[in-house]
């Protein structure tokens, strides 16, 4: 197993140059966990810059490009880059567990008592509202993440080909993206000029 | 075994398709396991993300819970660890060059160009969520009303769930 090397650039030392231990990371990243529904992404920044100090905003904003850039639930992306950043191997997968554990027995627990008592009348009267609920909050996702194209109105032409494929034509999603990922990146460096 | 062996592969190889996080691959997760295997109805697809939903913590533990349903606590545990397996180790690899390729073109190009996709699958899965979940125009009108609701303002997702759930008493949904 090979070791991580060091950090690029030394900390700068103060508040930022801080020895953060197994411990501390575990137990951070289960506050993010547990900090939010639909997605804590959100709450990352606070717990890692603003409370804790552990890295300096710019690094968080540069870490949190690479962990949406790559492919991957992007908060758990995140577990490992700060993981490996203080502790390496094991650091990473301690920021991991840390992160999953809590949801993953939340989510059986729930899911345990969806089986158990899921087809009630009222229980299931109360899901259905749940499961309208949820619906509309993905919606709301995906047009917030559209309305941030705004500069960029050809990339859409990418995104409603996506939706065609996946929706209407029931495309698998590795076909989708083989097929798109050239057209999207041409339009990218062609007319956007590769400009961030 | 076979299931938990066919959640590893699938998932497996989502986790290095999900551009724009879990919430993209849904659709992909939806056709695997209700369209092509039958594994479970469309309903129940849908009310597996709506308990995600009410569950703290990231949006990926909606693919452990279809784990948990479709294999018990082995496919929860298979589930969760092939969605985030493969990419974690891709991001443990990456991150030590993202610092070299700040800045260069074709960093940029990339980054530009994955986003619209990841704008597309999720709102792919928006659809196929709505369409799996809502059974009547009363359904339907929540549905819109809470995506006006979350675009507007900025309540805690927890208080529009826990309303859907009241809401829901009235059993019009």
């Amino acid at each position: 197993m090979s070791q991580v090397p060091p950090p690029p650039n030394p900390l700068p030392q103060g508040e930022g140059g801080i020895n953060v231990t197994l411990k501390e990371l575990f137990i951070g990243f289960t506050r993010i966990a547990l900090s939010g529904f639909g997605g804590v992404l959100p709450f990352a920044r606070r717990v890692i810059v603003e409370e804790r100090a552990w890295i300096p905003s710019e690094e968080f904003t540069s870490l949190l490009g690479l962990c949406q850039f790559l492919p991957g639930p992007n908060v758990v992306n995140l577990s490992i880059c700060i993981g490996a950043r203080f502790r390496g191997v094991r650091g990473a997968i301690t920021a991991f567990t840390g992160l999953i554990l809590p949801p993953f027995f939340i989510v059986i627990g729930l899911g345990a008592l969806y089986q158990q008592y899921g087809n009630i009348p009222v229980v299931n009267s109360m899901l259905r509202g749940v499961s309208a609920v949820a619906a509309g909050l993905i919606l709301s996702t995906g047009l917030k993440m559209a309305l941030d194209l705004r500069n960029r109105p050809l990339l859409l032409i990418c995104s409603s080909l996506a939706m065609v494929g996946i929706v209407a034509l029931r495309w698998p999603l590795p076909l989708v993206m083989l097929g798109l990922l050239p057209l999207s990146m041409l339009l990218a460096a062609r007319i956007y000029g590769g400009k961030s | 075994m076979t299931i938990i062996i066919a959640i590893i592969l699938q998932f497996g190889l989502l986790s290095l398709l999900a551009f724009g996080g879990a919430n993209a691959i849904l659709p992909e997760i939806h056709r695997i396991v209700v369209e092509t295997n039958h594994w479970m109805t469309s309903v129940e697809f849908a009310r597996l993300f709506a308990i995600s939903q009410a569950t703290p913590g990231p949006n990926a533990i909606i693919v452990t819970l279809i784990g948990w349903q479709m294999a018990g606590f082995a496919g929860a545990v298979a589930a969760t660890l092939a969605i985030c397996g493969p990419s974690s180790i891709l991001i443990f690899i990456f991150m030590h060059y993202w610092k070299k390729v700040s800045g260069s073109p074709w960093r940029n190009v990339v980054q530009i160009g994955i986003a619209p996709l990841a704008v597309g699958l999720v709102l792919a899965s928006g659809i196929i969520i709505t369409l799996a979940a809502d059974e009547t125009p009363w359904a339907y009108l929540l549905t819109g009303l809470t995506l006006l609701i979350n675009m507007f303002f900025k309540f805690n997702p927890i208080w529009l769930i826990a309303a859907g759930a009241l809401l829901g008493l009235s059993g019009i949904f």
